[in-house]
């Protein structure tokens, strides 16, 4: 059987979220907990692959208490087990230390269970970095694929996958050993409305919770703030740029001064004028 | 380690089918001006097959030195085999800073060096600094869905690892003849050690728009009310001889493909004139065509925020305007009246 687990995280609703002008702070009481969207996809994902090959699906997150509530979402579509390593410790790790403390997480997972396959969203929607998915395969020596559109077959006995990697311009249909990482789009797949039995599931379920003292053989140095080669030095808001020229009249004469700006600009317009 | 014997600017050098990526050759631009002020070399990385040749380009934009990895195992982008030769060559010669274009690939490639060497990755950066005496590089980018920029350090390890998003910086113009020193590694990786091969690339038949290589860019946004509405932006794209752009709203609500998305999650785009109609200007927009030589609004509200990012407002409706800018140009450009 698969064991399949999704990497998860819970992020501010960046689209509703405000800022303290002065600070560059995030105001957090203004912008609602919400599991990664990115991170839906993963775990549907996951799901989808254990409907159709049998299976386990396990989330797995670190963040601070409140995530349990991005874990039950993902109970929600249908996951089976989620586990969070949570503790200071972990506080202000960058992309490395994440992966660092991630990686032993699932580790400890796998020796309740062997994991086959780990599936990471394409990115968060506040670090928006990217990089964690990567990391994880690189520490577990196992292959990264990022871009992932769509899982082809997957065989556990003959150990391979086949996935198509989104391209510029098309797609590449790669195949790979188990077990592997992937990083997936969100046009992988639609997370359809949780169904009621999942959501009575989500609503009472527990999530194995661990702190740093549970995990083995760990290198504290590599954790949090103290394990991350990349520091936050300043923040600032976004430049404000300079407003423009707002075009006076009525509509007809405020299109005949966009007409005569614009057509100044000749070079563009040269062939087409050639060729009346 | 000891930073002493770190020394010198990398720029990754990404190719695709024998030609350079634009993002490349940027970086090799934004490379050169820390280079200089760091009084150091500027090196471009190629790793491919049958990609020698293209050190000649690589000088042209600004590079002092090429390292080459020429093999046919190369031949495809793979995440394991690039990267061992990136770790082969940042271990062989020591360079203080590596610059990746903020593409599928330079993303994929640098997550997986920085984890091996470690050392820090700046992300998606738009803006680049170095500290004259010290070496330390200042990337900032933005963060939070675009509401903040952050400057990002890596002041205790080497070699420090930034992605930078493609069109923010700007590459040299080429001089033609322009020499360096060509230096050929070579890493030994055998095909049957590959975990992964590629069976197949797929390029979709029908060829994409490319709304960042375009003059003129008309774009639409949520304002246009519906996918009908939306057809005036068609309109006058096609009467300018523009391509169209949009917000991600309007993505979102299916009147447009995606690869049409103007700004943070979509294209960045410098056209010479963009149009940005009922589109509120969000930041996450803005961050996405704000680089663009003439930017126009059209918007109904006087105090829509795009009209603190443009340089010609008209605070109007779109359905009163745009029918009249169509029928305008295309007497202007086309000679004849039309029905809109
Ligand atoms: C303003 C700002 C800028 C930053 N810039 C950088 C930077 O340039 N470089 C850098 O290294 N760090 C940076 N960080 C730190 C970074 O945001 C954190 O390390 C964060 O914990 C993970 O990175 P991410 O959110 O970018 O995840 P991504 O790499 O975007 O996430 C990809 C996937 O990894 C998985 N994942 C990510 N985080 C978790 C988690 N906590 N639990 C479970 N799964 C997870 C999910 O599947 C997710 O979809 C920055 C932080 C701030 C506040
Ligand atoms: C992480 C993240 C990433 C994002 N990435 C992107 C991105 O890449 N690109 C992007 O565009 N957005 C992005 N967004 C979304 C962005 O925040 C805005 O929600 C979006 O840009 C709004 O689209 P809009 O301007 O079309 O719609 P709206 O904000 O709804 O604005 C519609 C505008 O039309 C005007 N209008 C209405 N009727 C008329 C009329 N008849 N004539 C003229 N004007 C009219 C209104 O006054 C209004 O200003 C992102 C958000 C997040 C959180």
């Amino acid at each position: 059987m698969l064991h399949i687990v999704a990497c998860i995280k819970q992020v501010p609703d960046t689209k509703v979220i405000k800022m303290n002008p002065k600070t560059n702070t995030m105001d957090r009481a203004s912008a609602p907990a919400i599991l990664n969207p990115y991170d839906a996809h993963a775990v549907e994902e996951a799901v989808r692959l254990k409907n159709k090959y049998g299976g386990t699906v396990s989330v797995v997150t670190m963040g601070p208490p409140p995530a349990v509530k991005a874990i039950r979402k993902c109970i929600e579509i249908g996951a089976d087990e989620g586990y969070m390593i949570s503790d200071r410790a972990f506080a202000g790790a960058d992309t490395l230390a994440t992966s660092y403390a991630l990686t032993k997480a699932i580790n400890k997972i796998s020796e309740i269970k062997p994991v086959d396959l780990i599936i990471c969203g394409k990115m968060t929607i506040d670090g928006d970095t990217g990089q964690v998915g990567p990391g994880i395969a690189r520490r577990l020596d196992i292959p990264p694929l990022t871009s992932v559109n769509k899982v082809v077959e997957m065989q556990k006995e003959d150990s391979y996958l086949v996935v198509h990697r989104k391209l510029e311009d098309g797609y590449e249909i790669v195949q790979t050993t188990l077990p592997c990482l992937l990083s997936v789009e969100k046009e992988i797949n639609e997370v359809p409305y949780s169904s009621f039995p999942n959501m009575l599931k989500a609503a009472r379920y527990q999530p194995v919770i661990w702190s740093v003292n549970d995990l083995e053989d760990i290198d504290r140095k590599q954790l949090g703030l103290k394990g991350s080669p990349t520091i936050v030095a300043k923040v600032w808001g976004p430049p404000k740029p300079e407003g423009g020229k707002i075009l006076e009249g009525n509509p007809d004469e405020q299109v005949q001064q966009l007409l005569s700006v614009v057509l100044d600009k000749k070079e563009l317009f040269a062939e087409m004028r050639g060729s009346k | 380690m000891s930073f002493e014997d770190y020394s010198g600017v990398w720029v990754f050098i990404e190719e695709n089918e024998g030609k350079i990526a634009p993002v490349s050759l940027e970086l090799l631009g934004a490379g050169r001006t820390l280079a200089d002020k760091r009084g150091v070399e500027l090196a471009g990385i190629i790793i491919g097959e049958n990609v020698t040749g293209l050190s000649d380009t690589v000088f042209e934009y600004g590079a002092d030195k090429v390292y080459v990895y020429d093999q046919p195992i190369f031949q495809l982008y793979r995440t394991e085999s690039f990267m061992k030769a990136l770790l082969h060559c940042s271990e062989k010669y020591k360079p203080e800073i590596i610059l990746y274009g903020a593409t599928s690939t330079g993303k994929d490639l640098a997550s997986a060096v920085a984890t091996d060497l470690p050392t820090g990755l700046t992300a998606d950066t738009t803006e680049l600094d170095v500290e004259e005496d010290t070496g330390l590089l200042l990337a900032s980018r933005p963060a939070f869905g675009g509401n903040i920029m952050a400057t990002i350090l890596c002041k205790k390890y080497r070699p420090q690892m930034a992605t930078v998003r493609p069109k923010v910086m700007k590459a040299l113009q080429p001089e033609k003849g322009r020499a360096g020193q060509l230096i050929a590694e070579q890493i030994d990786i055998k095909e049957d050690d590959m975990r992964t091969k590629v069976l197949k690339i797929v390029r979709e038949t029908t060829k994409k728009i490319r709304i960042d290589e375009a003059d003129i860019v008309v774009a639409g946004g949520k304002g246009l009310g519906s996918e009908q509405g939306f057809e005036l932006v068609h309109q006058l794209a096609k009467t300018l001889g523009a391509v169209v752009g949009a917000s991600r709203d309007v993505v979102e609500a299916g009147w447009i493909e995606h690869h049409h998305q103007v700004g943070q999650t979509g294209v960045t785009v410098t056209p010479k004139i963009y149009f940005a109609i009922g589109i509120s200007g969000a930041i996450q927009h803005i961050v996405g065509m704000k680089n663009s030589g003439m930017i126009i609004a059209i918007n109904k509200d006087p105090d829509a925020a795009i009209f603190n990012s443009c340089h010609y407002g008209i605070v109007g409706d779109a359905f009163e305007i745009v029918p009249l800018l169509v029928k305008e140009f295309h007497k202007a450009l086309h000679g004849e009246e039309v029905e809109v």
